[in-house]
């Protein structure tokens, strides 16, 4: 039976189980409810965590731990003079035939099965056996020795085996852990207690996948981004003005210096974000003092979620604007008034992105203006202030600590933003203040550089993971800052 | 309950404890207050007598910040919020159309039940009223403003070193004491002060006491409070209001000493509310 099947079957179990929980200690009372120690449920629960949880366990250690053994019996039981017995690399080759083969041979009927007998016994041809095999959608680079069929028996077995075992054992352990928890019901058991702490370890154990993950994922990126600065100075790549990591003639060890600058690309950035920024701070501004300080109630409830639609679209459908309709429709206009603007330009890329990141502006630059505590409002009103004296002297100012960190935040959101450049800001590395020339982001270059047939450990591919460092590294001081100052603001008001 | 209290009306509307001799600062003739559908103040007739303290008392709910929120129109921020009736100042009409309702507000200041200054400098909180009505001729009659008001409000010498640092860093008192400035700023005749002191403590209090008893010179004070005590030791008149009527009114000693209506007496005697 497969791992799913037990899971399966170990959930029906849990369900039958969490009755029986409930119908056992409604007995143990006489069904006096309001004797027990706990609701009925938590008795249910208490059974079917008792059934469960030790058969899962066991069944997630021995999945895990099948494979690493199973390989082990089968490397070990090849004999002397199979390929890769002295060898590492040869060996995982050959472990890898092997276990393409096990794959096909379950799928086999009986006759065709005897013909792959017959081949590893040396009365077929070889051949024939690679091509039933092929059929049965084993690709096979060579004809198959007959130690790697003979191996691959031997693996089908131990997987049978595996899987009845892992079968049997959880059944036993599901019904071991039913029959101890089944024993333990009695009014006085402290079942709300015990699922409790199962349900905030199982919180826990969320939690600590989550936060792990992501250290997994820093620290992978900071490896790879080590062993790119062992080919690359650090200072050229920080400091360096000329991107142009092509020309890295393949025979040099570690590639010219000079090559990796990310000046250009950092520029890039901040040039289309700072456009980016122009165009959504104001709109956003203005409208989330209209939405909160004007508008009605009606007029607000509708069109605050269809601005909050904005951020729903998918930035490369935002990019595909930039790219077919926006990006045109600049350079045409350009052209009309005797402006060269490039289709893919800073300014294409920023307005684009500066509409994406509005909704970020206004949105929480609404939270933070409504925010501000009516009393100061009123205050000003009874002093004699008309509405916009309050809002421009009093609401603005009380709120402006929060509405940089709004700012901030959609600031690295724009920073951060990778489909809308790809499409809309072009490729070249450019250091140029003219808006209507193109550039390009990190980004774009992350993705331009893992995009390709390069070379997995050559330093064009590792710098993606140095760029992406970097502009992990900007954004999440960018991110921590505004929050702060966010939160700093919020603790002011209460 | 409302049953008894709208037989009673017919009694006591016509009461406004009409000052003797001279003109009242303010009028209300027959205000009602709605907010939507729901009436939050029956047809109540009071005058607010010149250079005294109008004492607002009532349980809460009772209307007493609705009442006093008419008198500046600051009802006019709450959008479900109506007023009917007639309310004079110095026999001027303030809801009448042509009145400019931020005069009218300069004119009555108006003190809030929890200290609301400015997250400005202490400065900054006297000088905005002054500054938004175009009162300020130059930076030293500024100055001056700022320090008469806070001389007036009984702060200068706690702040006048300081006065560039923020308001919101002031004790609570202080932060009340400069409301009080900030009002006065505006030059107003007519201060209301709705609850001012029920987020201070008792010192806080009778300095605040203290203040609005020197402030009776020159301007009409109307208070509402929840303390009998203060209501007592503060106010020359006093008003009684329950559950949107206006109950019973007259001079705070006459109200406290020998109150006429059955309820007010319940009140008084701490029997409800
Ligand atoms: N903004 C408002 N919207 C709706 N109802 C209100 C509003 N303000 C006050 N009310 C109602 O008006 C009545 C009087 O309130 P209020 O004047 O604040 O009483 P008091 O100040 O005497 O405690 C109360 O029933 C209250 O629920
Ligand atoms: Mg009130």
């Amino acid at each position: 039976m497969s791992t799913s099947m037990i899971l399966l079957g170990l959930l029906i179990a849990a369900a039958l189980a969490y009755i029986v929980g409930i119908v056992r200690c409604r007995a143990s009372t006489g069904g006096d409810v309001a004797k027990l120690h706990s609701r009925t449920g938590y008795y249910g629960s208490y059974l079917a965590i008792w059934t469960v949880l030790p058969a899962l366990f066991l069944t997630i250690i021995w999945a895990a731990a099948e494979q690493p053994v199973i390989r082990h019996l089968v490397e070990t039981s090849l004999p002397a003079h199979a390929a890769g017995v002295e060898n590492d690399a040869l060996m995982s080759l050959t472990l890898g035939r092997i276990n393409s083969v096990a794959e096909g041979l379950p799928k086999l009927s009986q006759s065709e099965f005897k013909t792959i007998e017959n081949a590893r016994l040396g009365f077929t041809p070889m051949l024939e056996a690679q091509r039933l095999l092929q059929e049965k959608g084993v690709i096979l680079g060579a004809e198959p020795e007959p130690y790697i069929i003979s191996a691959a028996y031997d693996e089908v077995i131990y997987r049978h085996t595996s899987s009845w075992l892992i079968t049997g054992l959880a059944a036993l352990a599901a019904l071991a852990g039913f029959v101890y928890g089944f024993t333990q019901i009695r009014p006085r058991l402290r079942a709300r207690n015990t699922v409790e702490r199962v349900v905030l370890a199982a919180l826990i154990g969320a939690s600590t996948v989550a936060i792990l993950t992501t250290v997994g994922i820093v620290f992978s990126v900071l490896f790879e981004t080590i062993h790119f600065f062992q080919s690359v100075p650090t200072f050229d790549f920080f400091f360096g003005t000329v991107w142009d990591p092509r020309f890295t003639s393949a025979g040099r060890e570690g590639g010219a210096s000079g090559q990796f600058g990310l000046l250009p690309l950092l520029w890039g950035t901040l040039f289309i974000s700072f456009v980016a920024l122009a165009v959504a701070v104001p709109i956003g501004l203005y409208s989330a003092i209209y939405m909160s300080e004007y508008a009605g109630p009606k007029f607000r409830g509708f069109a605050k979620p269809l601005l909050e639609i904005l951020a729903g679209i998918p930035t490369i459908v935002y990019g595909l604007f930039a790219l077919i309709t926006f990006g045109p429709f600049l350079r045409d206009t350009g052209a009309m008034v005797g402006l060269d603007i490039a289709a893919s330009s800073v300014l294409t890329a920023g307005i684009v992105m500066g509409i994406m990141i509005i909704p970020f502006v206004s949105s929480l630059s609404d939270d933070i203006i409504s925010a501000v505590p009516q009393s100061l409002r009123e205050g000003s009103y009874g002093l004699g202030a008309t509405k916009s004296e309050t809002i421009r002297k009093v609401v603005l100012p009380a709120a402006l600590p929060g509405i940089v960190g709004a700012v901030l935040l959609a600031a690295s959101r724009a920073i951060g933003e990778t489909m809308i450049v790809v499409l809309a800001a072009g490729i070249a590395a450019n250091l140029t203040l003219n808006p209507f020339e193109s550039v390009t982001t990190i980004t774009v270059k992350i993705v331009s550089q893992l995009t390709g047939d390069l070379e997995f450990n050559s330093p064009q591919t590792l710098v993606a993971f140095a760029l992406g460092l970097t502009l992990f590294v900007i954004t999440l001081a960018l991110n921590v800052y505004a929050l702060y100052i966010v939160r700093k603001y919020r603790e002011q008001y209460e | 309950m409302e049953q008894i209290a709208t037989s009673a009306t017919a009694e006591t509307a016509p009461m406004s404890g009409v000052a003797n001799g001279e003109a009242p600062k303010v009028t209300a003739r027959d205000v009602c207050v709605f907010y939507g559908a729901k009436q939050a103040l029956f047809d109540v007739n009071l005058d607010v007598p010149r250079n005294s303290v109008t004492a607002l008392i009532g349980p809460s709910g009772c209307g007493k910040s609705t009442f006093l929120r008419c008198l500046n129109r600051m009802n006019d921020t709450i959008p479900i919020c109506r007023v009917t009736g007639k309310i004079e100042l110095d026999e001027q009409d303030i809801y009448d159309r042509d009145l400019d309702v931020v005069e009218l507000r300069a004119r009555v200041g108006m003190v809030f039940q929890k200290p609301n200054p400015f997250p400005k400098s202490i400065f900054d909180n006297i000088a905005y009223g002054p500054r938004i009505h175009g009162l300020v001729r130059d930076k030293t009659h500024l100055e001056e403003i700022v320090e008469t008001s806070l001389e007036k409000a009984g702060l200068w010498k706690e702040v006048k070193d300081r006065v560039h640092e923020p308001g919101t860093g002031l004790s609570g008192g202080q932060q009340q004491r400069l409301c009080i400035a900030r009002a006065i700023a505006t030059t107003p005749d007519v201060i209301l002060m709705d609850e001012p002191c029920s987020a201070l403590d008792p010192i806080a209090t009778a300095k605040v006491e203290e203040l609005i008893h020197e402030l009776r010179q020159n301007y009409t004070i109307v208070i509402v409070t929840h303390s009998m005590q203060q209501a007592r030791r503060v106010s020359q008149k006093t008003a009684f209001f329950h559950i949107g009527y206006l109950v019973e009114v007259g001079d705070t000693e006459q109200i406290f000493e020998n109150p006429q209506d059955k309820r007010t007496q319940d009140y008084i005697m701490g029997r409800f509310g």
